[in-house]
């Protein structure tokens, strides 16, 4: 029993990052453009299928192709934002969540039904030849490929942080976050801030995606488990806190383990959506966030 | 003006009287199947539309309470219950479960989106527990089945769906109604103004509940084989709100607009394009919300209004020349 929970501990946490990560982009978006993407997990699926390619059909090592999923996914955010979300900058800040969402629900509904025709139903993982390779730190394993996916999920996480805190851009993000107006007042062009946060999260989810088809898999039908998974975690996390959001990740994917563990696997996706429920009645601002943020 | 209502009303008894009438001139089972599936969409849409539509709350989980019914007149009707308790239970159940949720959400004055996608996971969660606790098919009772009238059920869903315009109709025109747009409109200036928010939100929700439930219960007696977890899915929680939306929600007749295009042209593009369907459904939706926020509603009245224009411009362009 003992070993189980360790292992589950352990597979909790791996899970955990990609959560913290997918759930990132979503915060990313949310916090600077107040878009309400629910197409994330979509986008996110999209990511998994561009490396699923990548490797069946010209043989790209998955984590070698992260870096053209981020391409390919910066193409389908600008394809969005600029054909759909753009339209939507100017509403009051209520119309603007509740338009975004209910057109992220028409993407998703279409690129859900694209995946359907492109890559079938059917489960799909990529599997090069490390795959199967794991090893053992005092009876409990680690397989290889999640745990770099978890180091890769801690860079990017990482990087981000170190971009909004250090860089130009990312100041003008931070900006815009405080008081668009103000930042607009500042010569910081609102717009291309805007832009430039929706194209991040999609490549974030693309990156997010292309872990999840390695260390597990990918399917059509995928994409709303995981907005909702992003959402658990971005308002566990606070909105906007990349540390609040990955430490939500973790708490997620843990209780997730141990639910599946003491209670039934089945129970698994039920646990996250009741911490969910909790956490928007009793800390609508996050475990981690402030008061008014 | 009451000319225009008495038409109105004229059309609205010829229509009833000839939906009434359809099951003794039409043979197909068929068309009677299609026009049973625009009642339980009609109802489920109109519903919606009471608390996402009247109220501005939107509700993404509206297949909670079209779930609850179905399962508690499918489990109270199987054991041998009479037809309407068992649907009565059913608008029950959903009412207790919204009122379970909606008291505390609103009462904490939870901001719209937190609302909304608090909705989208209480469905998930009642969507796998289902799952779970009942994995296995339902079936109709073997006599019901041997003696399975259409007609019959026709016209109790028909009933049920007028019953739903109707409540939603009344609940509209009346003082509560309009303190429910009011909070649609601007919730701080109606509270200022002394409407309750609390109060009118949660009895949209009451009602918005119900009437889904109600659309599960007649879901529940109409089919006979479904897996228990089927009218939870996220499918039941979205159809309504295209539904609403691309009828025009926050009108009553928008939802029944939006029910029968939206159960005739799936069923036409199901045909003709297969598979696509949902992408043609879900590019449409897209437009809807995006460029014609009044629904197909709004169109009809911009070609009434281009048409009544015309002869208005000219009378008082008269006096200024």
């Amino acid at each position: 029993m003992l070993a189980a929970l360790a292992q589950g501990l352990v597979f909790g946490i791996l899970v955990g990052a990609l959560y913290g990560l997918a759930a990132v982009g979503l915060s990313l978006v949310f916090g600077v453009t107040k878009f309400l993407n629910v197409a994330h997990g979509e986008l996110l699926m999209f990511g998994g299928y561009a490396s699923f390619w990548l490797f069946t059909l010209l043989d790209v090592d998955p984590f070698a192709s992260i870096p053209l999923c981020i391409l390919f996914l910066l193409l389908i955010g600008l394809l969005l934002y600029k054909v759909l979300f753009s339209r939507m900058v100017k509403l009051p800040t209520e119309d603007k969540i509740r338009n975004t969402l209910l057109v992220g629900f028409g993407v998703g509904l279409i690129l859900q039904n694209v995946a359907l025709r492109l890559w079938t139903a059917d489960d799909r993982g990529i599997t090069p030849d490390y795959a199967g390779v794991a090893f053992t730190v005092l009876g409990v394993r680690f397989p290889i490929v999640r745990v770099a996916s978890l180091v890769i999920a801690f860079v990017f996480l990482f990087a981000l942080q170190l971009f909004l805190r250090r860089t130009y851009t990312g100041k003008a993000i931070r900006a815009t976050v405080e008081d668009w107006e103000a930042a607009t007042l500042m010569g910081i062009n609102v717009h291309r801030v805007y832009l430039l946060a929706f194209v991040m999260g999609a490549a974030l989810a693309g990156v997010a995606g292309t872990l999840v088809a390695v260390g597990y898999s990918v399917e059509p039908a995928m994409g709303m488990h995981w907005t909702l998974k992003g959402l658990i975690v971005m308002v566990m996390g606070g909105v906007g806190s990349i540390t609040g959001t990955l430490v939500g990740g973790l708490i997620l994917g843990v209780a997730e383990s141990a639910t599946a563990i003491l209670i039934s696997g089945n129970y698994r996706q039920v646990v996250g959506l009741v911490i969910f429920i909790l956490v928007l009645l009793v800390r609508p601002q996050g475990l981690l966030g402030t008061k008014e943020g | 003006m009451t000319v225009k209502k008495i038409i109105s009303i004229a059309l609205l008894v010829v229509g009833v009287v000839a939906l009434a009438f359809v099951p003794t001139v039409v043979e197909s089972d068929s068309i009677i199947n299609l026009l049973i599936l625009i009642f339980i969409y009609t109802m489920l849409a109109s519903s919606w539309n009471i608390l996402g539509g009247y109220t501005g709350q939107i509700n993404l989980g509206h297949a909670a309470f079209f779930g609850l019914g179905t399962l508690a007149t499918r489990l109270l009707y199987t054991q041998g219950f009479p037809l309407f308790p068992s649907l009565l239970a059913g608008g029950v159940v959903a009412v207790a479960f919204a009122m379970f949720i909606g008291i505390p959400a609103f009462r904490l004055r939870l901001r719209g989106d937190y609302f909304t996608i608090g909705t989208l996971a209480l469905a998930q969660i009642l969507y796998v527990t289902v799952g779970n606790v009942l994995p296995k098919i339902t079936y109709l009772p073997i006599e019901d089945i041997q003696n399975y009238q259409l007609d019959f059920r026709y016209y109790i869903i028909l009933a049920l769906a007028l019953f739903t315009i109707g409540v939603a109709y009344v609940l509209v025109k009346s003082r509560p109604g309009l303190g429910m747009m009011a909070v649609k409109e601007d919730e701080d200036a109606a509270e200022s103004l002394g409407v309750n928010a609390f109060r009118h939100k949660l009895l949209a929700l009451a009602f918005s509940a119900f009437l889904g439930g109600l659309a599960g219960g007649a879901y529940a007696y109409y089919q006979t084989s479904y897996y228990f977890n089927y009218t939870f899915t996220p499918l039941w929680s979205l159809d309504p709100v295209t539904m609403a939306f691309v009828g025009g929600q926050g009108t009553i007749i928008g939802p029944v607009i939006g029910a029968v295009f939206f159960v005739v042209l799936k069923e036409w593009l199901v045909l003709n394009v297969g598979e696509y369907h949902l992408i043609v459904f879900g590019t449409l939706f897209i437009l809807v919300v995006l460029f014609l926020p009044g629904g197909l509603v709004e169109v009809w009245e911009k070609i009434r209004e281009a048409l009544s224009r015309r002869p208005k411009l000219k009378e008082s362009s008269t006096p200024s020349e």
